[in-house]
This record gives structure tokens, C-alpha cells and sequence, in this order.
């Protein structure tokens, strides 16, 4: 019997302890509130293999710690670094520590998504509360065998040790005692000078699975009488079926159906290959459907969006009109940058077995819970008998956080009535998938004879983007008459989130251009912002939602470590920004290769609070400057009549190992709870090269990919 | 569809599927080999990456028919216990991210060393630069290949 009912809508925190099968303690942890408080106790063992699973953390009586991590895993470690904040507060040995991916459970776990950088701030304090709350069981288990008080007790390696005495004993042989205890409702946390795990480098924990080539990726996943399956989409935007000739198809070897469903045509065989070869005799005539949009009609839109007179003002400080004609000084420039896809190395793939009596949904999902419940509407079957596992996903960027591919799987087999895995192709994601919107940017700064920055005005125009601005972003605050708005259009090219969204582009014009306004007023680019901060700090305008002394200080550590000004032969540029509540400050270092300027080194200075794991947190920079860099020097997805030009890797290109520059990462340390890290450290490095280039050669890279600016098209070897 | 009598990590498998169908489509579908990775079917990526006679190749596009009595390894039988000086680098330098294309790296890195067990950075990165991460994990894909080379 559950002592507190397990109620989501009570919205209260609760541990639960039971003796495992076996022998064991168990806790269980919810992931309601932020608060983690106010535990209580399952007092009677009712356990199953099915609340095993769903719980969060359980001690066995050998010693085996296992932790449960309810969060997609797709490269940004989370399955690492949540059960080092338990064991951390635990005082586990952590090599004794397993880690399993939880299945989909909105009952047990809140958040269980991977986007917006949000899963360590948001976990990391009931996460040690776990932990700690556990510790002070076992604690006071030993001290109740040894008969001693329990502040003559400390913990260490799945340990609790007397100290006087020096007598130790086993987390695994203290459970069972422990399990029998009352839940202290307030425990202790450690001071963080006395972390042993968080904050220290610990390894992937999956990496002897993924070194060694065991499935664990949603495309790995088999089930014995699953059939295979594609979709052949249309391959333009705003076009649909007008036909399906599907008997060549259907006479192929390993084909066991041809069905066609909204407008889909799907092939289903034994095998992938099979599929793949019954998919090219495959004949499809579409029709138009809604408008066809290639990338030239984007542009020209672009230019009568920034004319408009009808935007939609986000922000509004002072009075610009007034602050423009006054000016001494006006700059005024506009950055572009194109759709691009997402890549994901992992292709989309979803397994779907839809049973008379439920669904099983297994496979790779940003977010497994609006993946479950959009499959629930569109079946009408209810979310409980529908379940979802989540595989480990082959990257994501926010490709998964869509669930077409799983909603296809469903309907599927629902259709034909069998266990089935689909598949995407490269060129199926490439071109038909969801894209980071394409964008374009209208910038004009007023300055003073000074050269103080009087004006700032900010129009953003997009593809189906929604708010391609963040009004309450740096500069805001720092300016007295500031006036910010948006216009968008709406197109049948499907787009979505996508690493950092908007701020992926955003943070490049914006940090271009106040390097361009920073040199219009004579000063230097670090120099000025410093002033703006120092401006928003004494006398702010209007709301300012970024902390100006964690900005500050990025700066200024950026610059410091950077040698920013001092150094000969290679020309910097500055860059900084706020996103996802963390700050990330980059200096690129540029060199003159004959005429073509070449990346050589960026530094990055990251606030994003306590650093869990110093491995994970380095790849996530480091992997997220090189996405950074990739996408402004080479991504680029253009449309000819509503299809994509790019298909594939040959067409288009992604970042490799040749083209990337040294890069020195470093961490503030200033002790505040975490703010993220999957995505702010990706921001900044637009305009932190583009900076630089401009330093080097006198050119300012006014629309991405750069290597498509006059710059770079009129030399080789790019 | 035809037999073809395949040597893969040692062991002879037999395989009853089309002439055409890539070595890739042989290991996962049919032989349960996944380690194998698909990311573009076209050679592009390097996640299908594995050893025929020692040698790296693409098997995304490697028909089943043109590998006759060729031995193929893949990532499964790069080593039996997972201690290939690559894997173990791999791990010590904490390499993966989503992990994804690891195994193509992996193989192309194991073939790379064996002809060049003591290469340069830049050899390093003219030899793995055919294989795409898209986690961008560059820098410790170059660091563990080093390391191997160290280790061999």
C-alpha cells in the first residue's frame, strides 16, 4: 500500500521503499516538481517487475547500484550524467553503478523528453535528493547495527564506515535493514567542495556497447516476423498523389504489400534491400496540392517582408524615430541564412506492432510521450495500452522531437496488420524532412558623435519560424530607444526545431553585427559590449532577461584566455551569447593562407553553472562549435519548384575531420545549479568566424553557407 | 536470388539473397550483424565502414556477389573481447558521443593503422576524413587514432 497516493495531479515528490525479489532496497523517485521533497514510503512490498523498471534507483544485495534514465539519450550523455548526480550524493562506487534506459512513463518520470537543454537543470536537484535521501538510509542502518550514533558514520565506494572505529559495511548487505526504515523527509546535501564524481571526467557509460557494435540504435532494433518498410512522400513540396501504379512494385521479389495511406505509398517486404529495389519500379504522379516555392521566390519575399509596413513588434524602448535622426552615424546591414536539414547520422526508423489489445512502439524519439499520444489519437486507442521504448537515438538536433515517422510506423501496420519497422532513406530525410526555417535579418544601429549606441532596431523575416527574434536578448536593456519586430511567411516546406533554434542564426547576425557597429564607433569589439553591459546595469531600459554579471564575465574570460588583442599573425573575432539560461563567449583565431582565410582556433569560455561531467561537457562544445562552424561555412538545403536541390551527402555537405580548427574550451566556475549545455555553446561560432574573417580580410559574411559569399566562390580548394 | 557462402569475423555464413544486395543489407538483415551502421547508401558517410581482406571498405554499396572467398570483418569481430588498441583509445579518450558512427570510424581507423601504424595528425585526418560524425567529435576520433598507434 502506497502511504501517499501516487497522484501526478497532487504534483507532490514522493520515494518509495520496498524489499526487492531477491533481497534489495529499492528507491523510487518521481520527477514531479522541482522542489523534491516530502517523501513516503511504499510500506508493503507489492513489486513487480514492471515497478522495477519504472522506478528510478535500487540497491541489491550484492552491490549493484541501478539507476534508471528516463531521458532520450542521443549523444548529449545524459545517460552518464544523471546517475553520476545520484551516485554522487550516494557515495557510490560508481564502477559498480549500472545504467538503464527507462521506458516511456509520464506516471512515474516528468520531462521524459531531450530538447531545449533542459534535462539537468530541471532533474538536478531531485536527482541528489535521490541520492542523498538513500545514503542517510543506509547510514542509519549501519549506525543501528553498530549501535552508534550515525554523525560517527560517513560513506565512501558503496561503503558506510564508522569513523572512530573503522569498521565498514556494504551498501548491499545494509538494504535490507535500510528497507525497513522510515524516510527522512529532509536530508543534507554535500557542499560541493566535496564532490568525488560531479564535476570529473567520467567516460560514456555505454562505450563498451557502442565499441564493440552491439544494437542498441532504433535501426538495430529486430523483431522475429517484423516486416520491413519505406514510404516513397512526395518529392517536391505542396504537391500530392494523383496516382499510384504500384503492380511492378508489388511483383518484386520479398514484397508482401503496396499500400497506399493519406500521401504515402508504402512498400513492405522482408527485407531492406528488397524494399529498396521494389521502390525504384514504384510509379507515383503527383499533382499540385498548395504552393510550389523554390529558393529565388524566397529571396524576393525576403526583400517585400522587410518593406512591410504590418510586422509584428516584439519590443519597443524609447522612441527610435527620433534617435535615427539624430544620429551622428547609421549602420544598417542584413544577414540570410538558408534552410538546412538535420542529419541525424541514424536515418528515422520507428518499430509499430498495433495488436487488437495494444500497440508496441519501440525506436529513436526526442519525445516518446507526444509521440505516444499523437499514435493514440490517430488509432484511437487509449495512451495505456500503448507503450514505448526508447532506443539509444543515432544524434537527433531536434529531428526527433517530430513524430511523423512514428505516427507512419503505426498507421502502418495498423493497415497491414503486422509487426513492421520503417525506415527512411537518407535522401527521404534529406529531402522531406523538417528543416531549420530559412531566415533573414534587417539590423540598424543610430550612434552618437561619441559613438555611443542611441538606436537599435532588429527586423526578423522567416519561413514558417514564428518568432525569429529574441527581443529581450543582449542588446535589450543596454539601449534607450530600441524597436524590434518580426514578419513570417508560411510555406508548405515543412521546418522545425533545430539545434538552439532561432539563436543558431540569430546569435551570427546579431554578433556580426555589433562587430560592425563596435568598428563604425571606433572601439574595440570586447570594449563595446563590455560598455552596452555596463549601460543595462546602471541604467536598464525596459526588461532585461539575461544575468549581465554571468555575460560579463564570459567576456572578459573569453578575451583573457584568448590573449584577445595581444597576439600577432592571427586576426580574432569576438562573440557572445546567451541561450538555453547559459552563456558562451568565443574567440576565433583567423590565418591568411595566400588568399583564403583559414580557421584555425576557437577558444570558448562557457557559464552553464556546475559542470556535471568535464568529458561530456567538452564534447558538447567542442561537437557543438564544430556543428557551429559546419553549418555557417557549408550547409545550405535550396528548392527548385518545391523540391529540394541537395539529397545526400554528395550534394550536400557536412563539417569533416580536415576542416576543423584547434579548439581550447573552458569552463567558469562559479557554483550556480546547472543551466544546460546540448546546445548554448553552438550560438556563438557563426559570428565569432565571420568576425574574424572580417579582421583578416576586410569582407563581411553576410549570408551563410560562407563558403557561397564572393570571399570564398572565387577561390578552389573550398 | 542466389547462395553465396560468406567468411565474415571467421566464421563461414551462408546466405540465400539477390546478387545485388549490398554486403550492408547481408550483415544486419540477414546475419544480425548491426554494429554495421546505414547513413547514406551511397558510400558518403563511412558508417558502414568494414574490413575486406584487411582492407576498408564502404559495404553500403558492395554487392554480396563481388566478395567470392574474401574474409570480412566487421566492428563485432575486430577483436573477440572488445580490445582492439582502437576500441580500447576509443574508450580511454571517451570518443562517442551519439555513438553512431563510431563503428565505421573504428574499422576505418583499425585498416588506417595497419598500413600506417605510426602516422602523423595529418595523416590521420587524410585517412578518417571520408568518414562523417555528425556529433562532430573530431578532435577525439583524431586523439584516439593516435593513441591506437601507440598502443600497437
Amino acid at each position: 500500500m502506497y502511504m501517499t497516493t501516487l497522484n501526478k495531479s497532487s504534483r507532490r515528490d514522493f520515494l518509495k521503499i520496498t524489499s526487492m525479489t531477491g533481497g534489495g532496497l529499492l528507491l523510487g523517485f518521481s520527477w514531479f516538481t522541482t522542489e523534491a521533497q516530502t517523501p513516503a514510503i511504499l510500506t508493503e512490498a507489492n513489486f513487480a517487475g514492471e515497478l522495477g523498471v519504472n522506478s528510478y534507483l535500487s540497491i541489491a544485495t550484492d552491490g549493484t547500484i541501478t539507476i534508471f534514465s528516463p531521458n532520450p539519450e542521443l549523444g548529449q550523455n545524459i545517460m552518464t550524467s544523471f546517475p553520476m548526480i545520484v551516485a554522487e550524493e550516494l557515495d557510490a562506487d560508481w564502477n559498480k553503478v549500472k545504467v538503464i534506459q527507462a521506458r516511456l512513463d509520464t506516471v512515474k518520470f516528468d520531462r521524459q523528453l531531450t530538447g531545449g537543454s533542459g534535462a539537468i537543470p530541471h532533474s538536478y536537484k531531485r536527482l541528489r535528493v535521490a541520492g542523498a535521501t538513500a545514503r542517510s538510509l543506509l547510514v542509519t542502518a549501519a549506525a543501528n547495527k553498530w549501535n552508534v550514533p550515525a554523525t560517527e558514520c560517513t560513506t565512501g565506494d558503496s561503503f558506510v564506515i564508522h569513523t572512530k572505529t573503522g569498521k565498514k559495511l556494504a551498501y548491499g548487505d545494509l538494504v535490507e535493514d535500510a528497507s525497513k526504515l522510515t524516510v527522512p523527509t529532509d536530508v543534507p546535501l554535500k557542499n560541493r567542495k566535496d564532490f568525488k564524481i560531479i564535476g570529473k571526467p567520467i567516460r560514456n557509460i555505454e562505450n563498451k556497447k557502442i565499441i564493440t557494435g552491439k544494437g542498441i540504435f532504433g535501426l538495430d532494433f529486430y523483431r522475429p516476423g517484423m516486416v520491413f518498410a519505406m514510404i516513397q512522400r512526395p518529392p517536391a513540396f505542396g504537391t500530392k498523389i494523383k496516382s499510384v501504379d504500384s503492380a511492378a512494385a508489388k511483383s518484386m521479389p520479398g514484397i508482401t504489400d503496396v499500400v497506399t495511406f493519406k500521401n504515402n505509398v508504402a512498400i513492405v517486404g522482408n527485407s531492406t534491400w528488397e524494399i529498396m529495389k521494389a521502390r525504384k519500379v514504384l510509379k507515383v504522379e503527383y499533382e499540385k496540392d498548395g504552393n510550389i516555392e523554390s529558393t529565388s521566390d524566397h529571396d524576393q519575399l525576403f526583400t517585400s517582408l522587410l518593406n512591410s509596413d504590418k510586422p509584428n513588434v516584439r519590443r519597443k524602448d524609447g522612441d527610435v524615430d527620433t534617435a535615427f535622426k539624430n544620429a551622428d552615424k547609421i549602420i544598417k546591414s542584413e544577414f540570410q541564412c538558408p534552410f538546412v536539414p538535420h542529419n541525424p547520422m541514424e536515418p528515422m526508423n520507428f518499430f509499430a506492432h498495433v495488436r487488437p489489445d495494444g500497440i508496441e512502439l519501440v525506436g529513436p524519439t526526442q519525445t516518446p510521450a507526444s509521440a505516444r499520444e499523437a499514435v493514440s489519437k490517430l488509432l484511437n486507442v487509449p495512451e495505456d495500452k500503448i507503450t514505448v521504448d526508447i532506443t539509444r537515438l543515432g544524434g537527433g538536433f531536434g529531428r526527433r522531437l517530430k513524430y511523423d515517422y512514428v505516427l507512419e510506423a503505426a498507421e502502418l501496420s495498423s493497415i497491414i496488420k503486422k509487426p513492421v519497422k520503417l525506415i527512411w532513406s537518407r535522401e527521404d530525410d534529406m529531402m522531406g524532412g523538417s528543416y531549420r526555417p530559412a531566415v533573414r535579418y534587417r539590423f540598424e544601429a543610430a550612434l552618437d558623435k561619441q559613438g555611443n549606441m542611441i538606436g537599435y532596431k532588429l527586423r526578423g523575416v522567416g519561413i514558417n519560424l514564428g518568432n525569429p527574434v529574441r527581443e529581450d536578448n543582449f542588446p535589450s536593456g543596454a539601449v534607450d530607444n530600441l524597436l524590434i519586430d518580426s514578419l513570417e511567411h508560411t510555406s508548405p516546406i515543412t521546418t522545425g526545431a533545430w539545434r538552439a533554434p532561432v539563436t543558431n542564426f540569430l546569435a551570427y547576425a546579431e554578433q556580426s553585427f555589433i562587430d560592425e557597429v563596435a568598428i563604425a564607433a571606433g572601439k574595440d569589439p570586447v570594449q563595446f559590449r563590455l560598455d552596452l553591459l555596463q549601460k543595462a546595469k546602471a541604467k536598464p531600459v525596459g526588461a532585461i532577461k539575461y544575468d549581465i554579471g554571468r555575460m560579463e564575465t564570459v567576456i572578459k574570460q573569453a578575451a583573457e584566455k584568448s590573449g584577445w588583442g595581444k597576439k600577432s599573425g592571427v586576426s580574432q573575432g569576438f562573440s557572445v551569447y546567451f541561450s538555453h539560461a547559459s552563456y558562451v563567449a568565443q574567440v576565433c583565431e583567423v590565418v591568411m593562407n595566400g588568399k583564403a582565410p583559414v580557421v584555425k582556433k576557437i577558444y570558448a569560455v562557457s557559464d552553464c553553472g556546475e559542470v556535471i561531467n568535464k568529458s561530456g561537457a567538452l564534447q558538447q562544445v567542442m561537437g557543438a562549435i564544430v556543428d557551429g562552424m559546419g553549418h555557417a561555412m557549408y550547409g545550405k538545403l535550396s528548392f527548385k519548384n518545391g523540391a529540394s536541390e541537395q539529397a545526400n551527402f554528395d550534394t550536400y555537405r557536412l563539417i569533416r575531420m580536415k576542416e576543423i580548427p584547434d579548439i581550447e574550451a573552458y569552463f567558469v566556475d562559479n557554483g550556480i545549479d546547472p543551466t544546460g549545455l546540448g546546445e548554448p555553446a553552438l550560438p556563438p561560432t557563426g559570428g565569432a568566424i565571420a568576425n574574424a574573417i572580417f579582421k583578416a580580410t576586410g569582407q563581411r559574411l553576410r549570408n551563410q553557407p560562407f563558403i557561397e559569399e564572393p570571399l570564398f566562390k572565387t577561390m578552389k580548394g573550398f | 536470388m542466389a547462395t553465396f557462402n560468406l567468411n565474415i569475423n571467421g566464421k563461414q555464413h551462408r546466405v540465400d539473397v539477390a546478387e545485388d544486395t549490398p554486403l550492408l543489407w547481408v550483415l544486419r538483415d540477414h546475419l544480425g550483424l548491426v554494429g554495421t551502421k546505414f547513413g547514406c547508401g551511397i558510400a558518403e558517410c563511412g558508417a558502414c565502414t568494414v574490413h575486406l581482406d584487411g582492407e576498408a571498405i564502404k559495404s553500403c554499396v558492395y554487392a554480396v556477389s563481388d566478395i567470392k572467398s574474401a574474409k570480412i570483418t566487421t566492428i563485432e569481430g575486430l577483436s573477440e573481447k572488445g580490445d582492439h588498441p582502437v576500441q580500447i583509445a576509443w574508450d580511454e579518450v571517451d570518443v562517442p558521443q551519439c555513438g553512431y558512427c563510431q563503428s565505421g570510424q573504428m574499422m576505418t581507423a583499425a585498416a588506417f593503422l595497419k598500413q600506417k601504424p605510426k602516422p602523423t595528425m595529418q595523416e590521420i585526418a587524410d585517412a578518417m576524413h571520408g568518414n562523417i560524425c555528425r556529433c562532430g567529435a573530431y578532435h577525439r576520433i583524431r586523439e584516439a587514432v593516435k593513441s591506437a598507434s601507440e598502443k600497437i
